[in-house]
């Protein structure tokens, strides 16, 4: 109960600190819409396949953009402050859940606004491509959560980050994109189950990995 | 001698199955024909370098429960032993495909993966030079090492299953279990993986034997 309790004031925390500034969300969301652009007038018409492979490696960057501020920005002062009021599972819980809620609001703006400078290829099943699109963002958020973690207490995170966490990142890419195509293909919706239940297999793994580890990775 | 028995087993093992291994019959198979027993050479070294990585998580996890350095020195001497595995499991892997697919590298998923997995480690070592204090070090590793273990399991024994791949044992091609109906290339292989392992484990020791003597005379 009390877990509950302090998962639901860092989160409450987090969301007041980010709708203060609104640098994550903004910057993110400036971020995609100038590649969208930057995209659109060096592409101009697209094909299917190079659709869904930009839609993600646009996503990848994103999120790792604002994933990567999780733990990398709070200030030591603040963080040693937040470690004396509540147990380290309650932060990455935190810390995970506020991650996944500001991935899947970013990931359907932006893919609201790519859709409207790329229209969907023909015969796309778009429900099921929102779909992929927020279990890419709960799987994207659950690793780099952890990743990034990892590469604050290193000193030197911003490059650490994205070495440490591209090669994690990669299976999941992977079958997400094959996720994603078969929703792009209009495929029968039962052939992609297997993709479903690996990325759920997966999320789970990397959370119970990152609940176990975490307190060890906490304090210094 | 009651200590170095394993040694000598294992390099009589590795020596039977180099001459065996390329004078014994081997069944003959489409496509694969003679370079089927590149079996003997190729599969063995993945095995090594999974059980040398299991070693590594097993020290991580002491590592990080202990705090004791001896454990630490353990992890990273098994994980650069498994790492020396894996890049000639690629490399006998590419000299294979060079013969029966025409190129050493045509980006099959096995390849791919086995690539990204080995990155992984690279990472892994990567980290370990970004931190210059020790306990920290430790600490920190270790957890990526944890971290990234069942991840490589995933891209090594569960995505090439899902993709179409000419390797052999995927997508309809001859694998394994379609030679083992030949029991002479049993007589070969598992002899080979116990030696290779038994190897690895040695290169191993050997390692972290010279890494223990360094730090302490630092």
């Amino acid at each position: 109960m009390q877990l509950a309790q302090q998962v639901k004031h860092l989160i409450k925390k987090e969301v007041v600190l980010e709708w203060r500034s609104k640098y994550a969300l903004n910057g993110v969301l400036l971020y995609v819409v100038s590649t969208v652009f930057v995209c659109y007038m060096s592409f101009l018409s697209i094909e299917k396949l190079t659709w869904n492979a930009l839609f993600w490696i646009i996503m990848l960057f994103a999120s790792i953009n604002a994933i990567a501020k999780s733990f990398l920005q709070e200030s030591k002062g603040r963080q040693l402050y937040i470690y004396t009021l509540v147990s380290p599972t309650a932060l990455i819980l935190a810390k995970t859940i506020y991650n996944s809620l500001l991935m899947i609001i970013l990931t359907v703006i932006a893919l609201l606004f790519y859709t409207l400078v790329f229209d969907f290829p023909k015969d796309t099943d778009i429900l099921m491509y929102f779909v992929a699109a927020i279990l890419g963002s709960l799987s994207f958020s659950t690793i780099f959560t952890m990743v990034s973690a990892i590469a604050s207490k290193t000193g030197n995170g911003g490059m650490l980050m994205a070495i440490l966490s591209f090669p994690i990142i990669i299976p999941v890419l992977i079958v997400l994109i094959k996720f994603a195509k078969n929703a792009v293909d209009g495929l029968d919706r039962a052939v992609s189950l297997d993709e479903i239940g690996l990325l759920g297999v997966i999320n789970v793994l990397v959370m119970t990995v990152a609940l176990l580890l975490f307190p060890y990775l906490w304090r210094d | 001698m009651y200590k170095t028995w394993w040694k000598i087993l294992a390099a009589a093992l590795v020596v039977y199955t180099a001459i065996a291994g390329l004078l014994l019959e081997v069944p003959r198979l489409a496509i694969l024909n003679e370079t089927i027993r590149n079996l003997y050479f190729h599969v063995p070294m993945w095995f090594a370098m999974v059980v040398l990585f299991t070693i590594s998580v097993w020290y991580s996890v002491k590592s990080l429960g202990t705090q004791k350095e001896e454990y630490d020195i353990k992890a990273v001497e098994s994980a650069n032993a498994g790492i020396i595995f894996g890049v000639l499991g690629i490399v006998t892997g590419a000299v294979w495909a060079k013969f029966t697919w025409g190129q050493f590298w045509s980006f099959d998923p096995k390849q791919n993966f086995a690539a990204i997995s080995l990155l992984l480690y690279f990472a892994y070592f990567i980290l370990r030079n970004a931190i210059d204090e020790e306990q920290k070090r430790a600490k920190i590793a270790a957890i990526y090492n944890i971290f990234a273990f069942p991840m490589m399991v995933v891209l090594l024994f569960v995505l090439p299953r899902l993709q179409d791949s000419l390797h052999p044992g995927n997508g309809g091609n001859p694998g394994f279990n379609s030679y083992d109906l030949d029991s002479r290339m049993r007589m070969v292989f598992y002899p080979a993986c116990l030696g290779w392992i038994i190897i690895g484990y040695w290169i191993y020791t050997l390692r972290l034997r010279i890494k223990t003597i360094e730090n302490s005379q630092l």
